[in-house]
């Protein structure tokens, strides 16, 4: 098995004192640090292969679509996609939930139609359903969650009926760790005919999906929080419903043929990335699906869940850290508050022994109030983290507390 | 990187820990609310003013620290001043967070959130209660930190 030292080299970012102190990165569910061999791709591809895709004919262009086709195919491969076709590339995971409530839900519902999502959504996950009630006419129920922070299954079923038309949730919580059963909750809302959506942008860094099995309808990636660079997602969906679409947005390489009377889409997945993509950011991620496949998500998680458990000791045996939905199954974040200290000061005072946390709502506001708090501090773990980073937050709370609690 | 002590000096964690004006003002004839997206911070102020001059002011709200002490040593301070002479101070305490071209003239109890500046993420937390006052003086309404 690889080595935690040897995992910690392949990111060059964690190499550096903030303050003097070496740096403990702990806010992986924000972004993930980027290993080696993602910048390099990246460079090697600006450096060797820049051109435009699909439509040169020259060696370059031949090679760059090349590379953003095997990116297609490495995701497609990682999370269990039928086929490459089922994989389109976009800006991210919020770009990804947006495409398919204006290009799938928009066009489809109508008054009296509901959409389910649950408590615990980033605001990615809210307010395209938001808009789309809006521009609808539909409404939008949402799905208690538990005191430890798991989502209620009699809340989340007791909302489902035959009004449901699309549910969409989070595969794993960003603001508080959270799994959610995906598969079940799939099966539960197709009973009632509904489509389904999950938002994985949390998950796929740090357990195995497969898209096959969890047989949503649609599935959200994010490339920056699974070691990609940023400005670059997934809209993983069923090749039917995907046919079925009209693209979202017009524009090059999205067509078969235009004439100013008639214009012909081009087939899924190009009919919905109209313009240049972001050729080197789908290489980049190509480049993190590697990574990942290369390490294992089996050393990953549990590699996290170790970290996790750690991190769960050491802050319940800090007098005045709360923890805040400490679910059973969780992928690795921590969330707590400090007695009489703000999140705020906690953050300021742990950047400035070298560890850097999140602190703020987390784009969770509705989540924060289930919970009547403000706002929390999120510590959150990726493969690259060690017990010992676990021991300086722990030291940096105390620290906190002996300043201002 | 500059010094922690220099942002959480004593008279501000004693204030954030102890504030003396949290509350609010009976009869007041001014309202402000202030919100900082960023952290989710809210804070209310009243005031209470006659002829000009401010008899009482309160906050209200929770939030970090900086901006609960902030809060409370703006409170103290006004008591007594002209709403006048309350914008030449926002004005003053604003330049002393934000403006390092030109020393700014502020009263001793404000200038212990000089160290602020140093810390660029903490400026709105410290600056929140006073947009949230002129708010409340020019337009009985909202201020956000955005």
């Amino acid at each position: 098995m690889i080595t935690d030292a040897a995992i910690s080299d392949m990111f060059p970012a964690l190499h550096q004192s903030i303050g003097g102190k070496k740096l403990v990165y702990l806010d992986s569910a924000a972004t993930t640090q980027k290993p080696q061999c993602v910048i390099d791709a990246i460079t090697s591809f600006y450096e060797n292969d820049n051109a435009n895709i699909h439509r040169g004919v020259h060696t370059l262009s031949q090679r760059a679509t090349k590379s953003y086709e095997d990116a297609r195919t490495s995701v497609a491969n990682l999370v269990g996609a039928s086929r490459p076709e089922e994989v389109i590339f976009v800006r991210g995971a919020t770009e990804a939930i947006n495409l398919i409530a204006q290009g799938w839900a928009r066009p489809r519902l109508c008054d009296g139609d509901e959409i389910l999502i649950t408590e615990m959504e980033h605001h990615s996950n809210i307010v395209p359903w938001q808009m789309v009630c809006e521009q609808t006419g539909a409404s939008l129920k949402v799905a208690k969650v538990n005191d430890d922070g798991s989502l209620d299954l009699d809340s989340f079923k007791s909302l489902l009926s035959e009004d449901t038309v699309l549910v969409s949730f989070a595969h794993v919580s960003n603001a508080i760790g959270t799994i959610n059963p995906a598969k079940e909750l799939c099966t539960l809302a197709k009973e009632v005919g509904a489509t389904t959506v999950v938002d994985g942008a949390q998950a796929t860094g740090h357990m195995q999906v497969n898209f096959t099995e969890i047989d949503c309808d649609f599935y959200a990636i994010s490339g920056h929080k699974m070691f990609g660079p940023t400005g670059i997602g997934c809209l993983v969906g069923k090749y039917s419903l995907l046919e079925e679409m009209e693209p979202w947005q017009g524009g090059g390489d999205m067509i078969l043929t235009v004439s100013f009377e008639e214009t012909v889409w081009n087939e899924v997945p190009f009919k919905f990335e109209a313009g240049t993509p972001n050729i080197a950011g789908a290489v980049g991620l190509g480049a993190a699906v590697n990574f990942i496949n290369e390490i294992g998500y089996e050393t990953i998680s549990t590699k996290e869940q170790e970290l996790l458990s750690c991190g769960r000791k050491v802050l319940s045996s800090i007098d005045g850290v709360k923890l805040i939905g400490a679910s059973e199954d969780n992928s690795g974040v921590l969330a707590f508050t400090v007695n009489n200290v703000h999140p705020h000061d906690v953050g300021t005072i742990l950047d400035h022994s070298g560890v850097a946390i999140r602190t703020g709502n987390h784009c969770a506001e509705p989540l924060m109030n289930r919970f009547g708090l403000s706002a929390t501090c999120r510590a959150s773990f990726s493969v690259y983290n060690t017990t010992e980073d676990i021991d300086r937050l722990g030291v940096a709370i105390q620290e906190a507390i002996r300043i201002l609690g | 990187m500059s010094d922690l002590r220099e942002l959480y000096l004593e008279m501000v964690t004693d204030h954030a820990k102890n504030p003396r004006k949290r509350g609010k003002v009976d009869a007041c004839t001014h309202i402000g609310t202030g919100h900082n997206p960023l952290c989710g911070d809210k804070i209310v102020v009243t005031i209470a003013a006659e002829n000009g001059v401010i008899n009482d002011i309160k906050f209200d709200g929770e939030g970090c620290a900086i901006s609960t002490a902030s809060a409370d040593l703006m409170a103290e301070i006004l008591i007594g001043k002209t709403i006048d002479e309350a914008k030449i101070l926002f004005n003053g305490f604003h330049g002393l967070l934000t403006d390092d071209s030109q020393p700014t003239e502020v009263p001793r109890k404000l200038a212990v959130f000089s160290g602020v500046r140093e810390f660029p993420m903490r400026v709105k937390c410290a600056t929140l209660a006073w947009h949230t006052l002129i708010s409340a003086l020019e337009n009985d309404g909202e201020a956000t930190t955005e």
